[in-house]
This record gives structure tokens, sequence and C-alpha cells, in this order.
């Protein structure tokens, strides 16, 4: 608010934006750097493969948003129908977990389930009446979003269910309105509302699905854009390739969010827990068995990878894979850059949220709204640049100069830092602002500033909040297996770049011990994050 | 601990937010308290902060003392000011509430302790240094950060509607804390509150303000009788 100082929280703003500039700017030089290089090759690599390539990951994106999108709807308005149902509140609460969960367990858990030696290949087999070859290629592609996404679907829906006035509930049941009607004239028009920003944000996490497509995908016949990108440069060595394809999947995530701004949605994705509220719904026993039904097969198919991962995970020998030097110094990696990076996110992210206030509450001025405005939306930006695309920009750029894979910890860290930063933001954002509703104007007369505002009046109002950001970001970093991929060596090595060496050797039982592990740490740094959370919110 | 009283002067002061523009030209005896009135939205508020300091004009000098303090960021200048709510940080004691108004680091010494215990006996609150602002009432509350005003020891005192969410009788012991403040340390005194009252008991001169600029200014004495401005008479509802 004073005008002729600088306020040190513009100053730690402009710091993270140029930062986050750094880190994406020295991606896309080194990519233009390339193509200028080697315009030929890069012009070439536009051939028919590259378009396979990018039609496959269109389709499946879309297959797997309508297979979540759609069924969604239906297990959204059964729950929402039927506040009471018993065990409610759990299931809601398990399918939160898929967010939180690494895809690779995941991938791993429906492989266990669906795969070729999993626990349904012979229930299969004798139903087909052949050996049941596993599920690979695109139908596991679409098992796994689905996996991920329908739960995700039903939630956002559900919530938007519940903005619906209790009144109007009121006046359906004493209208007499039916299933149909009340669907029709009720439930649809507000499902309706937030139906495009869902499917948005569904088919945006599809498109840009790496870990799944690693996994699961296979051969030129099922591979994005993202998993070619890793092959061109770890496999084929073909800079000029990965420039091409990196350059096509931008393209595309540009468009999408665009689509997506236009629809209005939140690229960010809410993870709150709909509360049940009153209802005055009273459903007949038909449409109730339906809804059960419904219930319980979106039970069974969120659930059943889990168990997977779980029973398999327990037979697998954990007393000696904990006792492997390999997996302790994973899991110390892991740890150790998980740490960094959320510490990285955090401060990020609090920056970036001390300076849009700081802003803010300045007089407006044309570069100080810019800068504004880079602090809040801008932030969320970073979405639109996947992580693989990052790591690809830096693999190229600084080939020739460094050995790349002793970069693996700094772009580990930097990348998931970035990665996780939208989320910190919104863990950190609405305590700050309120906060400085309260204190801004006490601290300006108080000339409390800089440090002393820090240390004195912002830590103990945000140390909760800037926990759940750290635990959030940390549990993100943990599970990444995108820039670790194409960075990762025998040097270093995190807990899923090992676990991806296992399933890649076929020591399927190891890879699911190592899931589990993975998974219950994720678990419960999220579990931690959103108790942090509701405490602050309260 | 005596400030010397100064005057504050808003000088052709032009000031603009959204669509809303005011214009203010008025000067505030020094050492003396006014009140200063008017309906909701005329400006009171946005006059107090340009004062404190909150807010830059677009015209115009803010002048107090001699000093041009337009372009002095609030901290500053030699001003405090007690809102109507919010004067504290939740998180932190009273001593350390109070303690801020010595220190912006809260690094306090033995001495400093000491005025911050005299200034809290001095409200009324002795003893209470350990308190959390959620321990103690919206009185006691604003009581801290009268406290907070006396260990700061500024020559002018910006009050705004501070004691609005207090009940009669507390606004009243409120009322006379402040005039036996203002006896004992003569600051210049800008209070804006809405009680006709209030600027009755407290206030020596009057301050009107309207659609963003200042209608009418005198004693307040002479306002409240039958000749007193017209806008004001209207506003307090006495046109009879």
């Amino acid at each position: 608010m004073s005008v002729n100082r600088t306020d040190p929280r513009i100053v730690a703003g402009i710091l993270a934006l140029a930062a986050i500039a750094v880190l994406i700017g020295g991606a896309f030089a080194g990519l233009g750097i390339e193509a200028v290089r080697n315009p030929q090759g890069a012009a070439a690599a536009f051939d028919g493969y590259l378009f396979r390539v990018a039609r496959f990951t269109l389709w499946q994106a879309l297959l797997s948003t309508l297979l979540s999108v759609v069924p969604a709807i239906f297990v959204a308005r059964a729950l929402s129908r039927h506040p009471q149902f018993l065990g409610r509140a759990l299931i809601l609460r398990l399918f939160a977990v898929p967010l939180a969960l690494p895809a690779i367990v995941a991938a791993l858990g429906i492989l266990s389930l669906y795969g070729r030696a999993g626990y349904f290949a012979e229930p299969l087999a004798a139903l087909t009446g052949r050996t049941w070859p596993g599920i690979y290629g695109l139908s596991g592609i679409l098992v796994a979003h689905v996996f991920f996404n329908l739960p995700l679907a039903t939630r956002l829906m559900l919530e938007a269910l519940q903005t619906v006035p209790a009144d109007q509930w009121r006046l359906a049941s004493q209208l007499g309105m039916g299933a149909r009607s009340s669907f029709r004239l009720i439930e649809w028009p507000s499902l309706r509302a937030a139906l495009p920003g869902i499917a948005g944000l569904v088919f945006m996490l599809c498109i840009t699905s790496f870990t799944i497509v690693l996994t699961l995908g296979g051969g030129p016949a099922a591979t994005t854009l993202e998993v070619a990108i890793y092959q061109a440069l770890r496999f084929d060595f073909d800079p000029a390739r990965a420039v091409a394809l990196t350059l096509l999947q931008i393209a595309l995530t540009a468009l999408v969010v665009l689509v997506l701004m236009r629809l209005g949605a939140n690229t960010t994705g809410d993870a709150n827990l709909p509360v049940a509220q009153r209802s005055y719904i009273r459903a007949k026993t038909s449409e109730r068995t339906l809804n059960i039904a419904v219930i319980l097969i979106a039970l069974a198919f969120v659930g059943g990878p889990m168990l997977a991962t779980v029973v398999s995970g327990l037979e697998a020998d954990l007393g000696r894979l904990a006792g492997e030097a390999s997996v302790q110094r994973a899991t110390l990696t892991s740890i150790v850059l998980a740490t960094l990076s959320a510490t990285l996110a955090a401060m990020l992210a609090l920056s970036l949220v001390m300076a849009r206030r700081a802003l803010a509450g300045g007089r407006p001025g044309g570069a100080r709204k810019l800068l504004e405005r880079f602090t809040d939306t801008g932030a969320g930006f970073v979405l639109v640049v996947p992580p693989i695309v990052i790591g690809a920009g830096w693999f190229v750029l600084v080939r020739q100069s460094v050995d790349v894979f002793a970069l693996a910890p700094i772009m580990v860290v930097t990348v998931n830092a970035v990665m996780a930063m939208p989320f910190a933001v919104r863990a950190v954002r609405p305590a700050y602002d309120a906060a400085s509703e309260r204190h801004e104007r006490l601290c300006a007369q108080l000339g409390i500033s800089g440090w002393n505002r820090l240390r004195l009046i912002d830590w103990p109002v945000l140390k909760r909040p800037l926990a759940t950001a750290f635990a959030f970001a940390m549990a993100l970093s943990l599970g990444d297996l995108g820039v670790i991929a194409l960075f990762g060596s025998d040097a270093v090595q995190t807990l899923p770049y090992l676990l991806l060496a296992r399933m890649g050797s076929y020591r399927t039982d190891d890879a699911a011990g190592l899931a589990l592990m993975l998974a219950l740490l994720c678990l419960a740094l999220t579990m931690l994050a959103d108790r942090l959370g509701r405490e602050t919110s309260k | 601990m005596t400030s010397t009283s100064a005057a504050v002067r808003l000088d052709q002061v032009v000031f603009s937010y959204s669509d809303t523009m005011v214009r203010f030209d008025v000067t505030f005896a020094p050492g003396e308290i006014t009140a200063i009135m008017g309906p909701s939205g005329a400006g009171k508020s946005t006059l107090l902060n340009l004062v404190a300091g909150f807010e830059t004009p677009r015209e115009g000098r803010v002048l107090i003392g001699d000093m041009d303090v337009t372009m002095v960021p609030p901290a500053d200048r030699p001003v405090s000011m007690v809102f109507q709510e919010n004067n504290l940080f939740a998180h932190l004691d009273v001593e350390k509430n109070v303690g801020l108004g010595r220190s912006p680091a809260l690094r306090l010494s033995a001495a400093d302790r000491q005025d911050v215990a005299a200034a809290l006996g001095r409200v009324g609150l002795a003893g209470m240094e350990r308190r959390l602002p959620r321990e103690l009432s919206g009185g006691e509350r604003q009581r801290v950060a009268l406290a907070r005003v006396l260990v700061r020891d500024r020559p002018i005192l910006l009050l705004d509607e501070p004691f609005a969410s207090l009940g009669p009788a507390l606004r009243e012991d409120m009322l006379e804390l402040v005039a036996s403040v203002h006896a004992e340390r003569r600051m210049t005194v800008l209070f804006v509150t809405h009680q006709p009252e209030d600027a009755r008991k407290l206030a020596e001169n009057m301050v009107f303000v309207e659609a963003g600029a200042v209608a009418a200014t005198g004693k307040t004495a002479d306002f409240f009788t039958k000749s007193g401005p017209e806008a004001f008479r209207h506003y307090i509802g006495s046109e009879r």
C-alpha cells in the first residue's frame, strides 16, 4: 500500500515468476534451438507415424472421457438420491483415493486384476473358452483412465447436484415428481451446467496422461504423444522427432485449455468432500434397486484395483524388499527429492499469493495490473505444459554440454514443484487473503513489513495451509513418473522409477510390494494434507 | 512522553476510486478533538485513510504540522489509528499486540515492557498481558488498541468508528477513556462517528461530510443549535 517503496512481497512474487519462466523458457529454448539447428529433421518427423500417434492420443482421450463422464452422471445421481445410503460417506472417501494414488500404482493394480496373470485371468478364461490375453493397449488405457476419472467426475457432479436448493427438492416431492421428471426438470439442468467443465477436465487429464499409457499401452498401435516423446529421447535418441512431437503436444493441450477456459472450467479440479444434505426424495423400490446396483458396480470397479494392490502387495516378500539396498536407496532418494520439491512448491505458491494480494491492494496501474494477472491466473497456466514436455526441452537443450542424467535430481525437484504449485496456491490463497483482509492496514500503520511481517503476522496464520500444500505437493512428487522416466538412471532412481524397472524385468512380486509401499506413503500424505486443510478452514 | 500537537490539513485533495470521487479541503485544529459525521458512503473513512496514508491523493497535499506527508508511507507518518474492528492480531497476546506499537520487529526491552504494562494499566487492563484477543470482550479489545496508541505516542489519533459495535454503557466508558487520554496527551484527534451523542460529549469541533466533500465545519455546540448547518440538522433528523 505504500507508494514509494517496493513491497518485498511483490519482489518475492517476481522472483517466483522468474524461476517458473526460466524453467519453462529453458525447455522451449531447447526445443527451438533444436528445430532451428535441424529444420529438415523436425519437418521430416511430421510423418504418418506422428499423425497416427496424435490421432490415437485424441481418440483414447475422447473414449476415456465418454466412459468416465457418462456413467458418472448415473453414479452421482444415484448417490445424490440416497443421502442416507449405508456407507455413502465411505464410498465418497474411497472415490477420493484414486486422485491421491500414483498412476503407476493404479496401473499395476489394474494389471494384477485384469492382466494376463491377474486374479481375473482364470475366471475370464473359463468364461471365454480361451486363454485370457490380459488387458493391454487401448482397453488397458481406457480401464485405467476410467478408474481415475469416473470417481473424480462423480464427485464433481455430486457437487453440482448439491447446488440445487433444498426448496426445489421440497417442491418436487410436494408435486409428486417421479425419478424421470425430477431428473429432467431438476437434476439435469444443474448437471448440464457443470458437464462441459468436468468433461473438459477429464479430457485434459487423459490427453496428458503419461504413466498409464507407458505401462498399459504398448507398441506403436497404442502410443500417445507423451510416450512417443519419451521413446524418441530414451530409445531412438531422435531429438528432431521429440521436438516435432512436443510441439504437437503443446498445440493440442493449449487448444484444449483454451476451450476449457471458454467453458469456465476449473483446471485444477476440486477434491472437496461433498456433504450429504437433507433430502426430501422418496425413491420408489424399482428406482432404489437400480440406484443401488449402479453404486455397487461403480464401487467394485473403483475398489477392485485398490484391493488388488493391497492383496498382491501383501503377497510380495515385503521383508526382503525392505532390506534391499536398491529399494532403500530409491526410497531415500524419493523422500529427499519429494521434500525438496514440496518445499519449493510451497515457497513458489506463497510468493505468488503474497504478491498477488500486495498488488491487488495497491492503486491500479498498467504494469501492476499485468503482474497481478500473472500472479493470479497466470500461475495456473503451467498445467498447460506437461512435465514430459519441460523435461524433453531441457533434455534436448543440455544434452551436448552436460551429462543429462546428472541433472535428474534438479529436474525432478523443479518440474514437480512447478506442477504442484497451482494446487499449493489453492491451499494457501484463501487463508492468506482472509488474514490480509484483517491485517493489511494494521501492518501498514505499524510499519510491520518484510521479514518481520512474515515471522510475526503471516507465518502463524499460514503454517497450517502451508503444511497442507507441502504434504499434497510431496505426495504428487513422490508418485510422479514423468520427468524421472526421462532423466532416471542407475545412479538416480526414485521409487516409481524402480517400480517401472521391476515391472520391465517381469519381477511382478517386487513391483506389487513396491506399489503398496508407495501407495501407502502417498495416501498418508494426502490424508494429512486433507486433515490439516480441514482444520484450517474451521 | 507528551507529543507536541500538530494540525492536520488536507489541501485541495482529490482522490478517486472506481467511479466515486472525493475532494477535501479542510484543516483540523491542533490538539483538539474533531468529530467527523455524515451519511454512509459520504467519504468519512476515505478522509481518515488519506490522513493515515492508506490512500494516496490524485491531486493536492496532506499536511501534518508543517510537514507534507502526501507521499509518506503509513508507518512513517506521525499517526495512530483505531479501526472499528481487527485492531489486534488474533494469534498474538495482549502484550505483543501492544508491543508492536513500540517495535514492529517485536524486540522489546525491559523498559518497553514496563511501558506496555503501564499503558495497559492506564486503559484498565492491568495484568492482562498474556490474554489472547479471543479471550477478551469487544470493549476490552478496543482498550488494547488504545493502549497501543499510548505506547506509540504519535501526535495524531484517528478513530474510525471504534466504538460502533459496543453497547451504550461500554461506549460511554470508552468515550471517557478517550477524553482522559486526550486531556493528558493533547493529540489532534479525528473521530468518525455515527452517534451525535458521541460528538457532543467528546468533540469541540465538527466536520460534516456529504457526497465526497466537506459540507460544513464549526464548533460542535453550534451544530446542535437551531442555527446549525441545515444539511447536518437534516442528517440527524432535528428539522422540526
